[in-house]
């Protein structure tokens, strides 16, 4: 006998399924519930709410005559583009705050008093400067992800170890052969980590602007089919988004894990 | 020495303020997009005399704490129950993480369906968006317990809810705070999303207005008093931290 007896006896000892249906039931319940309430209670033309099967049909249908597909491209793009331009300039600047701590403590003041500004209040100022489209939207990206990846680079380029920048002393390395070969090495899977978090907020901050001004992208096909009294176009559309803003993190957490694997957090 | 860092952190704002003024004095920033900081302090000033800033400012920091403390109770008293109950995990926190990415302003429209351009739309926006937060890392804190100390409790015959209260809270505290922090930030991105797409009065829909007007220096007054709202509304919950997990 290799097993041991489990300690705490688990809900339902067998599994007779190899998938695990149990985090399926409510989900299921809840459109059940409310196809039920729609059925009695919503009026077949609601301008506020549509049932769960009048959504279902308008989401198959923009599912294949495309309307998803260019809106979520369009969304995704900026949000990504803002991320490169964010995640850049706070990598940028979080190395540096990181490798020398009197920059970080002149910085400081600035850094925090900018950091907690919510970047919605910038969606007026980008509209001011570069009016509607894309580049409006990747500023706004952009501004919100450089706090996230310059925090957490920053602490990953200081978790970098001290015997190893001692031998690269001895070796005399020069300070940027000492950031290439040392220092970003050894921070890269927290840097990953750090664009990750990033990217979950970059797609949130496109699809809000969107929804308050930018037209264009998942969040305007949404506020345009609610404005056009289409609750089950724009339920469809929250449901798209939903769907979007969850397999976007599953991918980056499968590409993590992919790429570093179990060294996660290890500075190894 | 803390205090030759703290002038030399505000050296280097004041200097970038300096640059900003320069930029503006110069022409080299355009007035229209970028108006010198002394335009943006009269702005702030006339504001604050006429009476009108403290009024908006007052609405919206109101907002944001209503709907920010109403999620944060529903969001602890919920997670609690969900997470001391491994039975309601299992069923209940695959749906919550799989809604855990959603944007919450994509539900503005639909609550503006629901519940028209009103003051309880905005609040129901901002509590909603606050809740998730607080929601899920309450019940990743109260799924973290020592299990040890649960089977202790059940020993010493306590009941759930001396249980949650004795135990389970204390040790799931700094996961909470946690969650009410990242609340907090959410709230204040969602107050200006719900007062520009709501029409409702306070700073989010007047930086709108200033916008619409070109009046950069009243735009830039009220971004002003958002980022400041977001450095108090930091300062006081590292505030609570410390005094609420001050055993730790």
């Amino acid at each position: 006998m290799n097993q041991a007896a489990p300690l705490r006896q688990p809900i339902r000892a067998a599994r007779p399924l190899p998938v695990d249906l149990r985090p399926f039931l409510l989900p299921l319940a809840v459109v059940g519930l409310a196809e039920v309430m729609a059925l009695l209670f919503v009026p077949a033309d609601s301008f506020s709410l549509a049932a769960p099967h009048q959504i279902a049909v308008e989401f198959a249908r923009m599912l294949v005559d495309g309307t998803f597909l260019v809106r979520t491209l369009e969304t995704l793009g900026a949000a990504m583009a803002g991320l490169a331009l964010g995640g850049l300039l706070g990598l940028a600047a979080g190395v540096m705050l990181g490798l020398s701590e009197a920059a970080d403590k002149v910085t400081s003041m600035t850094v925090e008093v900018l950091r907690p500004m919510p970047p919605t209040a910038l969606i007026p100022l980008s509209l001011l400067v570069f009016g509607f489209g894309l580049t409006m939207e990747i500023a706004i990206v952009a501004f919100t992800t450089i706090w996230p990846v310059l925090v957490l680079g920053r602490a990953a380029v200081r978790e970098t170890e001290p015997r190893l920048m001692e031998v690269a002393k001895v070796l005399r390395m020069s300070f940027f052969r000492r950031l290439t070969r040392i220092v970003i090495p050894g921070a890269i899977p927290r840097i990953f980590v750090a664009f990750r978090l990033a990217a979950a907020i970059a797609l949130i901050v496109s699809v809000t602007v969107e929804i308050v001004a930018n037209p264009r992208g998942l969040g305007y096909g949404m506020m345009l089919s609610s404005q056009a009294l289409r609750p089950a176009t724009a339920f469809a559309f929250l449901v798209w988004i939903a769907i979007v803003g969850w397999g976007f993190n599953r991918v980056l957490i499968l590409v993590e894990r992919h790429l570093f694997g179990g060294l996660q957090g290890d500075a190894r | 020495m803390r205090a030759i860092w703290f002038f030399a952190s505000l050296a280097f704002t004041a200097c970038l303020i300096g640059l900003w003024q320069l930029a503006s004095a110069t022409g080299l920033a355009s007035p229209i997009f970028l108006p010198a900081p002394t335009r943006v302090l009269d702005a702030l000033v006339a504001g604050f005399s006429s009476g009108a800033m403290p009024a908006k400012l007052g609405a919206t920091t109101a907002r944001v704490f209503v709907g920010w403390a109403l999620a944060s109770l529903l969001g602890v008293a919920l997670g609690a129950l969900i997470g001391v109950s491994q039975r309601a995990r299992i069923y209940i926190a695959p749906s919550l993480e799989f809604l855990r990415p959603l944007p919450v302003s994509a539900l503005v429209p639909i609550f503006i369906g629901l519940l028209g351009y009103s003051e309880q739309m905005v609040l129901a926006v901002i509590a909603f968006g606050a809740f998730w937060p607080c929601l899920l890392s309450t019940i990743h804190g109260f799924s973290a317990v020592e299990p040890r100390l649960y089977e202790v409790s059940k020993v010493l015959g306590l009941s759930r809810w001396s249980m949650i209260r004795k135990i389970a809270l204390p040790s799931a505290l700094p996961d909470i705070i946690a969650g009410m922090r990242v609340g907090l930030t959410v709230s204040l991105i969602l107050v200006v999303v719900g007062e520009i797409l709501g029409s409702r009065e306070g700073i989010g829909y007047d930086i709108l207005l200033a916008q619409r007007a070109f009046k950069s220096p009243d735009l830039f007054a009220g971004i002003i008093l958002l980022g400041l709202v977001g450095y108090a509304s930091a300062i006081a919950i590292d505030w609570l931290e410390s005094r609420l997990v001050r055993w730790r």
